[in-house]
Formats: structure tokens, C-alpha cells, sequence
């Protein structure tokens, strides 16, 4: 039981994630996660504007179902098996997010500077989520993919376009961390 | 309910992501500044035991659930599509820390802020979709 509770290595990741992988095709379908931000689009209507959502959602109802697992899975770890969100982070980042102003660095999953709900409903603070929130659902979907379906589904089974998407990922991320964030707080 | 599978898959997942800290903010400013193995023990393990696994599909050592030949579908190519497409990612991932499946999952632990980030990924996927044929490729 107690390691249900406490927090897990790095290395139990690798083989979990995996075996979602193994599952999801084998169930029929292909591991990927960021196709449904179309899907949501086409439900909500977005086929009256632009033909590209004119589809047909019900034939994903496979994949909006494993969102609704991701939601639930969310809040039943959020509520029952994490105990305590304390992350052992390198001493050098938590010295350096403490020196560009975020406090309690590493006590919890997400830091209170952007994601405390006062934040998020501030003007600055909506803007960062919101803004991002459109880099990740353009880029998903003009990479043709995200961290599962590129990075772990796409890079095992050798396609040069995940590759090239990852090294994308990379940059992005790299501008983002470096630059962005010291610029922003 | 033959899909309610997909559902528990979802859960499992949602779970795994969350006990790793394969959805905490630091965790994936770390793996940007190349300050911690974590996030590249986890990523690199799935690709590496994900790519025996596709071996076995390919061979048709493992049928679906119906019998089919496992078959991954190929990626969409294109140079510019990807590198482009794949940096606009990197961006909102590096400053909010929420990559597409992890934003459904940090909903269950800070739904406001996710919300947010769901409702713009929407908006960013439906540019997308008014602009795709006249993107380059």
C-alpha cells in the first residue's frame, strides 16, 4: 500500500506509459492525445465556420472517453494518491525560480505565479495561460502531434517527421524557459 | 459499452502521469534548462520499451483486440510543418507546463488555470484548422 501513496522514481514512468501505449493500439486505435483538441472543436461547432470541422466526432467517442479518464484520473490523484506534492528539484532551479520571484519553489506540482486562481483571473495571469493554451493547440495540430503521438508513439517507431517535430518541441521549449519566463516575471 | 476500455485506459494514464510528476510545471522548466534526468528517464524509458513494442506490431507478433494487424499510421511530413508547428508547441509548453494530454489531467488538480489553457488550445486548433491549406507544408 505505501507505495500507492508516496511518490514515484522516474523509472516507473517509462514502462507505464508504455504499456498505455500497448493498450491504447491494442484496443484498435492510435496512442495520440492532442487530435481531440479538433474533436472538442467539431463538437462545438466549429463545422458551421470552416469545412475542416466537418466531421463526424462520434467515430473519436473512443478517444473522448479517454479524455474523460484523464479528468477523472486527474482528480482521483489530486485528491487521494498524492499525499504530499513536494518535488525533489535540482537546488540550482530552485534557486533560480526563488530569484526570479516564485515562491514555495518545488513544495507543490504547479507554482501559485500562475497557476493560484487569483492569478488566472488577472489580466497578466489569463494572458500566459490563455496565449499558451493557443501555441499548444495550433502547434499540436500544425506538428501533426504532440508528446505522445510524436515524441514517445512517433520516435519508436522511427518516423523523421516526429524527430524533426521533437527538435521543434525542444526549440520552443528551450526559447520559452530561457528567455520567456525571466522576461515575463 | 465496448469503448468504456478507453475510459479506464484514460484513468490508468492519468494516474501514472500524475505519480511520476510527468505534469508538474518544475518538472518540465527542469527538463527545458536540462537541470534534471527525470523527465528524460521517463520520456526516453517509453520510447525505448514503445519502439520493442512497435517491433512486435509490425512483425504481426500481437493482433488487436479484433485481430487485426496492428498498423501505426505514418506521420504527416513536411519540414516546416513540423519544425514550425513543433516550436509554436515548445513555447506554450515551456511557459505553462501543460502538454496535450497532461492539460485534461491538471483539470482534476487546478481546474480554473487548465481551463484556460484548454479553452486557448481550442482557439489555437481552430486557427489551425481556418489557416491549413494555406500554411506552408
Amino acid at each position: 500500500m505505501e507505495i500507492i501513496f508516496q511518490p514515484w522514481p522516474w523509472y516507473f514512468g517509462g514502462p507505464l506509459i508504455a504499456l498505455t501505449l500497448f493498450l491504447y493500439f491494442y484496443f484498435g486505435k492510435n496512442f495520440g492525445a492532442s487530435t481531440n483538441f479538433e474533436t472538442l472543436c467539431t463538437m462545438a461547432g466549429a463545422g458551421k465556420i470552416s469545412d475542416y470541422f466537418k466531421k463526424d466526432w462520434k467515430e473519436r467517442d473512443f478517444a473522448l472517453l479517454f479524455v474523460v479518464g484523464l479528468i477523472i484520473g486527474g482528480f482521483i490523484s489530486s485528491n487521494y494518491l498524492i499525499l504530499d506534492q513536494a518535488i525533489d528539484l535540482n537546488p540550482k532551479t530552485l534557486q533560480e525560480l526563488t530569484d526570479l520571484g516564485f515562491s514555495n519553489v518545488g513544495k507543490t506540482y504547479f507554482p501559485d505565479e500562475i497557476f493560484s486562481n487569483d492569478v488566472a483571473l488577472s489580466i497578466k495571469g489569463f494572458l500566459i495561460l490563455i496565449l499558451s493554451g493557443v501555441c499548444i493547440g495550433f502547434g499540436t495540430r500544425y506538428a501533426g502531434g504532440c508528446t505522445s503521438g510524436h515524441a514517445i508513439t512517433g520516435l519508436s517507431n522511427f518516423q523523421l517527421p516526429s524527430l524533426l517535430a521533437v527538435i521543434g518541441f525542444f526549440i520552443g521549449g528551450i526559447i520559452a524557459v530561457w528567455f520567456l519566463i525571466p522576461l515575463i516575471f | 459499452m465496448k469503448n468504456i476500455k478507453f475510459l479506464v485506459l484514460g484513468i490508468f494514464f492519468a494516474i501514472v502521469l500524475s505519480k511520476v510528476q510527468a505534469i508538474s510545471w518544475f518538472r518540465f522548466y527542469e527538463m527545458f534548462k536540462f537541470q534534471s534526468f527525470h523527465m528524460f528517464g521517463i520520456i526516453g524509458g517509453a520510447i525505448i520499451i514503445s519502439s520493442v513494442i512497435m517491433q512486435w506490431f509490425k512483425r504481426g507478433n500481437i493482433k488487436d483486440i479484433n485481430g487485426n494487424k496492428i498498423i501505426p499510421k505514418p506521420k504527416k511530413r513536411g519540414v516546416v510543418r513540423t519544425l514550425v508547428g513543433g516550436t509554436f508547441f515548445g513555447l506554450g509548453w515551456g511557459i505553462s507546463g501543460a502538454c496535450a494530454a497532461p492539460v485534461f489531467v491538471i483539470l482534476g488538480f487546478k481546474w480554473l488555470p487548465a481551463l484556460i489553457i484548454l479553452l486557448g488550445a481550442l482557439i489555437g486548433a481552430f486557427i489551425y484548422g481556418l489557416l491549413s491549406n494555406r500554411l506552408p507544408n
